[in-house]
C-alpha cells in the first residue's frame, strides 16, 4: 500500500489522539495567543456600556450545560460589566436545563456586587416553546411568567414596576446555543422591534453574520474568541474566554494541518494515477 | 381622583408651563389619532415643530391618566396643572410619538397609563429647549384609540399568499388536465428504495431520526412524509424500522404515521409499535441513545430528515464509523455542511419539503412544486431589477416594495 | 371519517391563524394567546405518553436482551432518582440538594462532554472531506481554510488582511447562498404549509 493510501485511509480514531493531543499540551505548557477585537463583538460590548444606573438590559440564558463552555464565559462578563455600572438586569432561559446553570451564575456574580434579586435583577426562568415565550413576553413579561424563578410575583419585585414589555428594556442579549436565537430575530426583532445582540458558539457563528449587515442584530459574540475578545475590552484578565484560547488555537490548527496532509495525499494519488 | 387630590386648584390653561419661563414657541397642530394596526390601545401623536427647531433638545408628552370607570367621569382639560402626566418624550428632529399601553393595572393597582379602547384622551405637548428652557404647551387635542380589523402593513404577506394559492390551482388543474410538469432529478429522494434494499439484502434494521425539531416544523412534517414511504417500503420487504423520537408530540404522530404506512402496503401483522419509541427531548442525551442504537443494532440505513442542530454531526460520523449507508434532509442552512461531509446523499433545504411530491409523481403535489418555482423566479427578477436600479439609479423603490413588516 | 376530521380541522385551525395574522385587533390577539396555551398543554398532555414509551422499551431491551441490561437499569433509576429528587420545589433550588448535585456533577459534566466529541468529529469529516476533487470542492476547501486560520494568530499585517477577508466572505458570498436557501426554505414552507392546511398533503398521517 502506498505512503499516500495509508494517509487516505487513516483510521479515524488517529485523527481523535493526535486531536487530543493538541487540545491538552496548553494544558501543560502555558501558552499566550494575542486576540484582536472584531467591530460586532465592539459594538455589544458598548450598548451594554450604556446599560448604567439603572437602565435595563434583557439577558437571555438560551443554552444548557452542553453548550457552557463557550457561552458561560460571555455571560458572566456582561453581567460584570452591567453590575459593575449598577444596570439592571431582567434574565430569562429559553432552553430546558438553563436555569439551575443560570441561577447559580447570577447567585454567584449578584453576591459579588451586592444585587438584590426584584431590585437590582429579576430572573424569570424557563418555559417551554421559545416562539411563543418570546411573543407572550412582547405583550408582557407577566405573561408567560407571572412568577420569577424563585416564585415572587412579578407584580411584587420593584425593579419590575412600570416594566411591562421590550419596549421597557434597552435591548436584548440572548446567549444562545439553539434554534431560541432564530426566534429573537423573527419575533423579538423583527415583531417588537427590540435591539438585538447574540452570543453564539463558534459553530453557529456564521449563520448569523448575515443578520448583522441587515441590521436586525446590532452585535455578535461567536464562541470562545468572542468571549476572549468581550473579556479583553472589559479588562477582565483572567477570564475563561481568554482561558479558552490557547485550546482553540492549537484544535484548528491541528485541524488545518490534517486539511493540508489529505490534500497533498490525494494530489500525490491523482498524479501516480496519470502516470500510470 | 386619588392623583390629583393634592394638586392645585388652579386651571391648567391659566398657568404657564409648570412655572418655567416660555422662551421657545411651542410646538403646533398636535393631532391625536387612533395608532394604525394595533389592537386598540395605542394613540399616534403627530405635531408641527417649533419655529426655533434648531434650539428644540426634546419634545415632552403629556396626557390626562386614566381612570376606571367606576371612579367617576374622565378626567377634563380644566383639571389642575398636576394632573397631566408625562407618558413619552422624543428627540427634538422627531414629530410623532405612539402612546400605547394595554394593562388596566399594575398588580393590584390602576395604571393610570393604560390607553382604553373606544375612550377619549387628551393630550398636549411642549418643547425643551437646548439651555433648559420650556414652551408653552400645545392646545389640548383629543384622541380615541380603536381596534383594528386588517394589518395594512402585511399586505405584501397577503399578496403573495394568494398569489401562491392562486398558481397552486392553476399547476394542480394543469397536471390533472395531463400536463407534463417536470422536476429535475433529485439524487437522495431517488436513492431511498436502493438504501432500503440494501438493509434488507444485509438483513439489518433502518434507523430513521426525525431529528431535535418539533411537530410543529415543517421540515419535521417533511421529514413524516419521508417516513412514511420508508415505512411503506419496509413493510413490503419486512425490514425493521426504528424510530426513536425526540419529542413526545412527535411520538404520537409517528407512530400514527408507521401504523397507517403499515396498513396501506397491506402488512399491518408486521407493524411493531415499540420499535417507534420516545428516548428525550434534551439534544445530547437523544445522541447518546441514537448512536448507541446504531452501534448496538447495526442498523444498514440511516435516514436523518428533519430539524437538526449541533447533533447533526455526532449522529452522521457515528453512522459513517458503523458503515452505514445514510441520507439525511434539513432546511437548518448551518447544519447542511455538516450532512454533506458526512452522509452520501444530503436533501438541501426546500428538497426535502419537496420529497412527496417528487416521490408520488401525483399531479396535487407537483403542481405546488410548479407554482413555488414560478413565484422564486418572480423573486429572482425583483430582486435583479432592485440589484440595477440600486446600482443605477441610486433609487430604492423596488426595495421598499417588499419591505418587511 | 378517521381522516376527514382531522383534515377539518387542520383547515379550520390554519386558515383561523393566517387570519389571526391579518387582523391586529385585540380579539385577535386573544385567540393567538388561547391558540399558543393550547400548543403547550398538548405538550404537557403528550408527555404521559412519552414517559410510558421511554418505561416501556427500555424494560423490553432488558427482558430481551442481556447485555443491555444493564444500560436499561441506569436509565431506569436515574429516572426515578430525578423525579424523587425534584418532588419539593426547594430541593430544585438549594445548591446541596439531591437535585443541584446531580445537575453539577452528572448532567453538566456528560452534556459538556457530548458537546467536546464535536471537535472531534469534525476534524475527522474535515479530513476525509476537505479534498480537491473538483473545482467547486477547491473553492469549498480554501474558503474553510481561510475562515478557520481567522483563530489561528498570524503576523501582522497578515492577521489583519485576514480578518477583513474573513469577514466579506461571511457578509457577502456567505449571506447570499444563504439567503437564496432560505427563500427557497421560505417559499416551500409556505407551499407544504398550504398543501397540509388544503389537505392535498396528508402523507405526514400515514395517508397517500
Amino acid at each position: 500500500m502506498a505512503w499516500y493510501d495509508r494517509l487516505l485511509a487513516l483510521d479515524r480514531r488517529w485523527i481523535y489522539v493526535i486531536l487530543a493531543i493538541a487540545v491538552i499540551i496548553p494544558a501543560i505548557f502555558e501558552m499566550h495567543v494575542s486576540v484582536s477585537t472584531s467591530t460586532e463583538v465592539k459594538a455589544v460590548h458598548s450598548f451594554v456600556g450604556e446599560i448604567r444606573d439603572g437602565k435595563l438590559l434583557f439577558l437571555a440564558f438560551d443554552y444548557d450545560p452542553s453548550t457552557m463552555a463557550e457561552l458561560h464565559p460571555m455571560t458572566e462578563a456582561i453581567m460584570h460589566q452591567v453590575f459593575k455600572q449598577d444596570g439592571r438586569l431582567i434574565m430569562s432561559s429559553l432552553s430546558q436545563f438553563g436555569p439551575p446553570m443560570a441561577n447559580q451564575l447570577i447567585t454567584r456574580i449578584a453576591g459579588e456586587y451586592g444585587k438584590e434579586s426584584g431590585k437590582d435583577f429579576v430572573f424569570l426562568g424557563y418555559k417551554p416553546y421559545p416562539a411563543i415565550t418570546i411573543l407572550a413576553m412582547g405583550t408582557d413579561f407577566r405573561v408567560p411568567f407571572p412568577l420569577d424563578y424563585y416564585n415572587v410575583p412579578l407584580d411584587e419585585s420593584p425593579m419590575m414596576e412600570g416594566v411591562h414589555n421590550f419596549d421597557d428594556v434597552e435591548g436584548v442579549v440572548s446567549m444562545c446555543g439553539g434554534n431560541a436565537a432564530d426566534m429573537w430575530i423573527t419575533y423579538g426583532n423583527a415583531k417588537y422591534g427590540v435591539p438585538l445582540a447574540l452570543g453564539v458558539t463558534g459553530v453557529m457563528a456564521s449563520d448569523y453574520y448575515p443578520y448583522l449587515q441587515s441590521k436586525q442584530l446590532f452585535g455578535l459574540i461567536p464562541g470562545i474568541k468572542g468571549a476572549a475578545e468581550y473579556e479583553q475590552l472589559s479588562d477582565i484578565k483572567d477570564g475563561e474566554g481568554l482561558r479558552g484560547i490557547p485550546y482553540q488555537t492549537t484544535s484548528h490548527a491541528v485541524v488545518l494541518i490534517f486539511i493540508v496532509v489529505t490534500n497533498i495525499a490525494f494530489f500525490a494519488k491523482r498524479s501516480a494515477a496519470h502516470r500510470i | 381622583m386619588a392623583i390629583c387630590a393634592s394638586a392645585q386648584d388652579q386651571p391648567a390653561a391659566q398657568r404657564g408651563s409648570l412655572g418655567f419661563k416660555a422662551l421657545l414657541p411651542p410646538p403646533s397642530a398636535l393631532t391625536a389619532t387612533d395608532n394604525p394596526n394595533d389592537s386598540g390601545h395605542g394613540i399616534l401623536l403627530t405635531w408641527e415643530p417649533s419655529p426655533h427647531f434648531d434650539r428644540v433638545l426634546t419634545y415632552e408628552i403629556f396626557r390626562l391618566p386614566w381612570s376606571p370607570p367606576s371612579e367617576g367621569p374622565p378626567l377634563t382639560a380644566d383639571v389642575p396643572e398636576s394632573c397631566w402626566i408625562q407618558v413619552g418624550q422624543v428627540p427634538g428632529t422627531e414629530t410623532d410619538y405612539v402612546d400605547a399601553d394595554d394593562e388596566p393595572t399594575l398588580g393590584q393597582r390602576v395604571n393610570p397609563n393604560f390607553v382604553p379602547r373606544n375612550g377619549e384622551l387628551l393630550y398636549r405637548v411642549r418643547a425643551l429647549a437646548n439651555d433648559g428652557s420650556y414652551s408653552a404647551f400645545t392646545p389640548v387635542a383629543v384622541g380615541v384609540a380603536r381596534g383594528d380589523w386588517f394589518h395594512t402593513q402585511r399586505v405584501n404577506v397577503l399578496f403573495i399568499t394568494l398569489l401562491l394559492g392562486g398558481l397552486m390551482v392553476y399547476f394542480i388543474r394543469s397536471a390533472q388536465r395531463g400536463g407534463k410538469l417536470f422536476i429535475r432529478p433529485i439524487p437522495g429522494l431517488s436513492r431511498i428504495d436502493e438504501a432500503i434494499g440494501r438493509a434488507t439484502e444485509m438483513g439489518r434494521p433502518i434507523l430513521f431520526v426525525l431529528g431535535t425539531g418539533t411537530g410543529g416544523d415543517i421540515a419535521t412534517l417533511a421529514g413524516y412524509t419521508i417516513l412514511a414511504r420508508v415505512a411503506r417500503k419496509t413493510a413490503e420487504y419486512q425490514t425493521p424500522l426504528l424510530v426513536p423520537v425526540y419529542d413526545p408530540v412527535m411520538l404520537v404522530m409517528a407512530q400514527e404515521t408507521v401504523k397507517e404506512a403499515y396498513m396501506a402496503a397491506g402488512r399491518p401483522d408486521v407493524y411493531q409499535p415499540q420499535n417507534v419509541f420516545y428516548v428525550s427531548a434534551m439534544q445530547f442525551p437523544y445522541v447518546a441513545a441514537v448512536n448507541g442504537i446504531m452501534i448496538r443494532e447495526k442498523t444498514a440505513t440511516n435516514f436523518y430528515m428533519g430539524v437538526f442542530h449541533a447533533e447533526s454531526l455526532l449522529l452522521a460520523e457515528a453512522g459513517s464509523s458503523t458503515g452505514a449507508i445514510q441520507m439525511s434532509g434539513t432546511d437548518q442552512v448551518a447544519q447542511i455542511p455538516f450532512f454533506v461531509a458526512a452522509t452520501d446523499y444530503t436533501l438541501i433545504g426546500e428538497e426535502l419539503y419537496a420529497a412527496s411530491a417528487y416521490l408520488s409523481q401525483d399531479p396535487k403535489l407537483v403542481g405546488p412544486l410548479k407554482a413555488q418555482d414560478m413565484v422564486k423566479a418572480a423573486i429572482l427578477i425583483l430582486a435583479t431589477l432592485g440589484l440595477l436600479e440600486a446600482t443605477i439609479l441610486r433609487t430604492g423603490w423596488i426595495s421598499s416594495l417588499i419591505a418587511p413588516y | 371519517m378517521k381522516l376527514q376530521i382531522p383534515l377539518i380541522l387542520v383547515f379550520l385551525c390554519g386558515f383561523t391563524m393566517i387570519a389571526q395574522f391579518m387582523i391586529p385587533h385585540e380579539f385577535s390577539e386573544d385567540l393567538f394567546q388561547y391558540a399558543n396555551d393550547f400548543v403547550i398543554v398538548i405538550g404537557i398532555l403528550a408527555l404521559p405518553i412519552g414517559i410510558y414509551s421511554l418505561m416501556s422499551s427500555t424494560v423490553r431491551k432488558a427482558r430481551r436482551n442481556p447485555n443491555e441490561r444493564l444500560f436499561s437499569i441506569v436509565t431506569i433509576f436515574g429516572f426515578v432518582i430525578m423525579i424523587i429528587a425534584g418532588l419539593k420545589a426547594d430541593w430544585f433550588y438549594s445548591p446541596t440538594s439531591l437535585s443541584s448535585r446531580f445537575f453539577d456533577y452528572i448532567l453538566i459534566p456528560a452534556q459538556a462532554t457530548l458537546f467536546s466529541l464535536l471537535a472531534f468529529y469534525i476534524a475527522s469529516a474535515a479530513y476525509r472531506a476537505f479534498r480537491a476533487r473538483t473545482a467547486l470542492a477547491a473553492v469549498l476547501l480554501i474558503t474553510a481554510f481561510v475562515i478557520m486560520l481567522r483563530l489561528i494568530p498570524l503576523p501582522e499585517p497578515v492577521s489583519t488582511w485576514n480578518n477583513t477577508f474573513v469577514r466579506w466572505i461571511l457578509e457577502v458570498p456567505n449571506m447570499a447562498a444563504k439567503r437564496a436557501i432560505l427563500i427557497g426554505v421560505a417559499l416551500g414552507g409556505i407551499t407544504y404549509s398550504m398543501k397540509i392546511l388544503l389537505g392535498i398533503e396528508r402523507s405526514y398521517m400515514g395517508g397517500d
